[in-house]
């Protein structure tokens, strides 16, 4: 019954995943006074190209072709360990955040392959800045989670969240350092806007866009798919440790539906932040992301510190 | 002593207490004049915020006139001054390079770590709330001091200054429920007299050698030139 909720669950969270990019569109066309596309415009988009075919270059290899299937499984595993509407499953049970992070990273290091697999020139450029930018937005993901787990010490995620919901309202220094860390951390790695502009194909500045240039199709889809999935995780990893308020906690029905409007309000007003933040800040340049996320890892840092110091952790 | 078992107010005076750290920081990277009087104003803002907690939870009156004072004076009056100096004087599209950018950072966190090591023996006795906090105000004190040494553009020395009299009276609300009124309303007077002064002194020296950058004043005009 229960590992039938945890595959439950990671289902939602993949058919939740293209609302949300759906949504986020749809605010940030509001925002600029513009018309917006349907909220299911990317279920579409999907479907797309699902249907068309795949254009393989015949330079490609074997990584070129299986990369997008590994990708997007990566995503859906590790979909199945963050806690989206309740928190007692097997599969979060099971696994640790240091898992997640793992998983997101062999996703980049397939993705990372198959742009350089082609041989184009903005494959090699966009695996480059990707790889880049990764390095130095894991140290400080893991930074912040660190000051989160050390305060719950666990690092699983569901026990985590377990204790910051039977702590009740506690404000804690390093929480807030950390939230705001995994903020940056979250817009760096799904290449949002002030790092990377998911909605141009414009040359110098692409970084994700530039990757999956060559594909198309099925393959694209897929792709697509997993950055959505991405974003989502991201955004529930946000949501559902700094405000666990709504999540199921026993497998009641009712308590199920009742984490599932709580987790997709939160997500709703997440999303509209970060339409808002997107509005607001241009683009930088690429050699600005390193400051960005240097202060990202300041932020971790200081949540760690301050949970020693601060808060009297001895 | 975990932070989940004190009170509500404390646990949101220690949060401000780190936000304040943070801000103090901030001031010290930062290379651009009006985000640095920007930065300056945000600290002001958690001041009073600490200032206006300070008051609900000891149930002091007269701290929410001090939190009301450093709310018009700090968050308003003297970034507005410093920010139109900064305007007038064409001088807030400078981007200050900042010398050894890297060194000051490390140089402020060991400051942070000395004020803890300073402070840890007088706080044994009292609460853990105390020591946290003074060890924070004194932490932005020195990085005050540390942030009037490495830049070399005046208003950053003027924000410098100020971010001294911050920390001094974060630890005036913390650890002592505030100065009486007299003192503060006197404090409160003097930074903005002090403002005003500065803001002349600007055009002093500017008419005199020609730029803000107080590092030309270590040169003898007459032997350099």
């Amino acid at each position: 019954m229960n590992w039938l909720l945890a595959a439950l669950q990671t289902a939602l969270f993949v058919a939740l995943a293209p609302l949300l990019a759906g949504w986020i569109k749809w605010c940030k066309c509001r925002l600029q006074n513009r018309k917006a596309p349907s909220l299911f415009q990317p279920y579409r988009d999907l479907l797309k190209l699902t249907r068309k075919q795949p254009v393989v270059s015949h330079q490609a290899s074997w990584i070129f072709t299986t990369s997008p299937y590994i990708i997007f499984s990566a995503m859906v595993l590790a979909a199945s360990i963050v806690p989206l509407i309740a928190v007692d499953l097997p599969t979060s049970a099971n696994a640790d955040v240091i898992v997640l992070i793992g998983f997101f990273s062999f996703a980049r290091f397939f993705l990372a392959l198959a742009g350089l697999d082609i041989g184009t020139a903005f494959g090699g450029m966009g695996s480059s800045r990707e790889m880049t930018i990764s390095s130095l937005a894991e140290p400080a993901m893991l930074m912040s989670v660190f000051a989160l787990t050390m305060s719950a010490s666990t690092t699983n995620l569901s026990f985590a969240i377990g204790h910051v919901l039977h702590e009740g309202l506690v404000l804690r220094p390093s929480f807030i350092f950390a939230l705001f860390s995994l903020m940056l951390v979250a817009i760096a790695e799904t290449g949002r806007i002030p790092v990377d502009n998911p909605a141009t194909h414009l040359e110098l500045t692409m970084i994700h866009e530039a990757m999956i240039l060559e594909y198309s199709g099925r393959h694209l889809a897929l792709i697509e798919w997993a950055s959505q999935l991405k974003l989502l995780l991201y955004g529930v990893l946000i949501a559902n440790i700094f405000f666990p308020w709504g999540i199921a906690e026993t497998l009641a029905f009712e308590s199920l539906s009742y984490g599932l409007l709580a987790v997709i309000g939160k997500l709703a007003l997440l999303a509209l932040l970060l339409a808002l933040s997107e509005t607001l800040f241009a683009k930088m340049r690429l050699f600005r992301v390193q400051e960005f996320l240097s202060f990202a890892y300041l932020l971790g840092l200081l949540g760690m510190l301050s949970h020693i110091i601060l808060e009297g952790a001895r | 002593m975990n932070i989940g078992q004190l009170d509500f107010y404390t646990q949101a005076i220690l949060s401000l207490a780190a936000l304040v750290g943070l801000t103090s920081f901030l001031m010290l990277g930062q290379g651009r004049l009006l985000r640095l009087v920007f930065v300056f104003a945000v600290q002001g803002l958690l001041l009073a915020l600490t200032t206006a907690v300070a008051a609900y939870s000891l149930n002091i009156p007269h701290l929410y006139i001090s939190a009301a004072l450093t709310l018009i004076l700090k968050v308003i009056v003297i970034p507005w001054m410093l920010r139109r100096l900064a305007l007038q004087m064409n001088i807030h599209r400078d981007v200050e390079a900042l010398k050894n950018n890297t060194a000051v950072m490390l140089g402020g966190a060991s400051l942070m770590l000395f004020s803890y090591y300073i402070l840890h023996p007088i706080v044994q006795t009292s609460s853990i709330v105390m020591l946290n906090a003074l060890a924070v105000s004194l932490s932005v004190m020195l990085l005050g001091m540390l942030l009037m040494i490495s830049h070399r553009q005046a208003v950053a020395h003027v924000v410098g200054f100020m971010s001294i009299e911050n920390g001094l009276f974060f630890a005036a609300v913390v650890a002592t429920h505030g100065m009486p009124m007299v003192v503060e309303l006197g404090v409160a007077f003097d930074v903005l007299i002090a403002a005003v002064l500065f803001g002349i002194f600007f055009f002093h020296i500017r008419t005199s050698i020609d730029s803000l950058d107080v590092d030309l004043l270590n040169r003898l005009s007459e032997v350099d030139k």
